[in-house]
């Protein structure tokens, strides 16, 4: 019984990066039809700003030590801040071109924040003691799950539920829903295109910036490829769930976890360092029978 | 003083041109009919004018504000509406959030909240099945429906123009009367200016009003619906007899 509640645990808490991550390019691909493969150094990126630049394997840290009510505020604006960045130097040069070029502009960014963390701060991984309270194990039911799986679960639950009511309910998260699904028509109807592609910019980096803050918590190590992983897994899930679909996103980014982590209790010892092998092979089963994603979403031939 | 202004318009994609330096000007209150074959450039003169195809060369004013080059959602604030051909509706939006989506422009004046408010349950008055089936989704009506949600969705911005390109199509002539019915009522209701694209002229000379027939990216004809459906001119220009 114990052991069955962590592995819920555990997909669950890994589900929930790929959601929130697949969520960060779910929401910019809805308005932008815009792959954005620079998401993964956003959170890296996001990690960094902690630490004061050196090239020292002894982190120095910066804003690290702010309490946490003043730490999680900062880490989300430098996210959303580096995010709406990339759009406005970038991204909005590329509007009117077709999507492979966008995609290519992305990596391309991708590896210039990559390169610039590397000349800040070098390639070793530094440790970091982020919110450090909360790696203490907690007791439930007898399984020992730590309080920051709890809260990660917690937090994507709030953010979930956050975003659903922001895009329901405000008048902003109605043109966004306006112009995923038809941007020329929004913008006909008056819907400032460069407001609500910042404004998609901005949740895509505060949603990078909560990853980082997980990971960072959870590693305990700043490294300047940790968004990688996510962000792959993520991409993967966007497409899955049905490209520009959000509740397909985080769907499909909770069917990985899952995945993944039933994969690593049920593979044999020595097949488990191939678990990611065997992933994505249940990622090309689900593409051969529902290649249109598991929530198809609509419009989205129409872009800027 | 003219609403719009159009002068030497031309509209092209990459080698074509679809719009060939194209002049013409309405007056407000006025109703115009573009008419013309297929592939004749009307719509493409409609993209130019709403913003959504730059003009490669010409001017285009509206309300004495220059729109050539203008964005969209610029010359949709000055009060030029566009119905675009094929109706589309925000589909997995419900038919409120829909015509509320355009209302957003005037959310920066004092009491728009009110006045959006008034404006839906004046275009629910105008179009009673909206109000009925107001939570549903936009992609579930029928086409005469989503035709009338888009007529309504623009109406919602409070225009002084509104350009509708091909409110026809596809529906089935009564539904087509149905919507020309209320349009027609709704131009005298709020002195419209109606620009609107068909690519037969039988609803112009029935409606009436001003027509100009545009063919191979330029317009050939242009002067009174009814006079003009019924001159030899018109069937020629239509379909090119006589060309040289």
């Amino acid at each position: 019984m114990g052991s069955l509640l962590q592995v819920i645990f555990d997909a669950l808490s890994l589900g929930s990066l790929y959601a929130l991550g697949a969520l960060g390019i779910a929401l910019i691909f809805g308005v932008m039809r815009l792959v954005n493969f620079a998401h993964g150094d956003v959170i890296a990126a996001s990690v960094f700003a902690l630490l004061w630049p050196s090239v020292d394997a002894v982190a120095i840290i910066f804003a690290g030590n702010l309490p946490w009510f003043l730490l999680i505020p900062f880490v989300l604006a430098i996210g959303a801040g580096l995010s709406v960045a990339s759009e406005a130097v970038v991204f909005r040069r590329f509007r009117r071109t077709n999507p492979a070029t966008m995609m290519i502009a992305s990596f391309a960014l991708g590896f210039v924040i990559r390169y610039f963390l590397l000349m800040l701060f070098s390639s070793r991984p530094k440790s970091i003691s982020l919110l450090p309270s909360l790696s203490q194990p907690v007791e439930i039911l007898g399984a020992r799950i730590p309080l920051l799986q709890i809260i990660t679960i917690a937090v994507t639950m709030v953010v979930l539920f956050g975003l659903t009511a922001f895009l329901r309910r405000t008048r902003f998260g109605l043109e966004m829903r306006a112009a995923a699904e038809n941007f020329t028509m929004a913008r006909m109807l008056g819907v400032r295109a460069n407001r609500v592609i910042m404004g998609a910019f901005a949740l895509s980096g505060a949603l990078a910036a909560a990853i980082a803050l997980i990971l960072g918590s959870q590693t305990g190590t700043a490294n300047i490829m940790m968004g990688a992983n996510v962000m792959l897994m993520a991409f993967i899930a966007t497409v899955i769930g049905g490209m520009g679909s959000l509740a397909g996103a985080v769907l499909a980014g909770f069917l990985l976890g899952a995945i993944a982590t039933v994969m690593q209790v049920i593979l044999p010892p020595d097949a488990r360092a191939f678990r990611d092998a065997f992933v994505y092979g249940a990622v090309i089963l689900v593409l051969i029978f529902r290649p249109q994603g598991l929530l198809s979403a609509r419009g989205t031939r129409e872009r800027v | 003083m003219s609403l719009l202004a159009l002068s030497n318009v031309s509209v092209r994609y990459g080698r074509l041109t679809a719009v060939r330096s194209v002049t013409f000007t309405m007056a407000e209150g006025e109703i115009l009919f573009i008419t013309g074959p297929n592939g004749a450039g009307k719509s493409s003169l409609l993209r130019a004018i709403a913003g959504v195809t730059p003009p490669s060369g010409g001017r285009i004013d509206f309300a004495d504000h220059d729109i050539t080059g203008r964005a969209p959602e610029d010359i949709a604030r000055l009060g030029l509406s566009m119905v675009p051909e094929g109706r589309e509706v925000f589909g997995s939006l419900t038919i409120e959030e829909n015509l509320m989506v355009g209302t957003g422009m005037r959310s920066a004046e004092r009491g728009w909240k009110a006045r959006a408010a008034t404006e839906l349950e004046a275009v629910y008055a105008t179009f009673p099945i909206l109000k009925d089936r107001r939570h549903t989704q936009a992609g579930l009506l029928s086409g005469g429906q989503q035709q009338m949600l888009v007529i309504g969705r623009a109406l919602m911005t409070n225009p002084r123009l509104v350009a509708i390109d091909e409110p026809s199509l596809g529906l089935a002539p009564n539904i087509t009367d149905q919507v020309y019915e209320r349009l027609i009522a709704l131009r005298a209701e709020r002195k419209l200016t109606l620009l609107i694209v068909e690519q037969s002229s039988t609803r112009a000379m029935i409606v009436g009003g001003r027509m100009m027939l545009m063919r191979g990216g330029e317009i050939l004809l242009d002067g009174d619906a009814r006079a003009l459906g019924q001159s030899e001119a018109m069937q020629a220009a239509y379909f090119g007899y006589g060309d040289h």
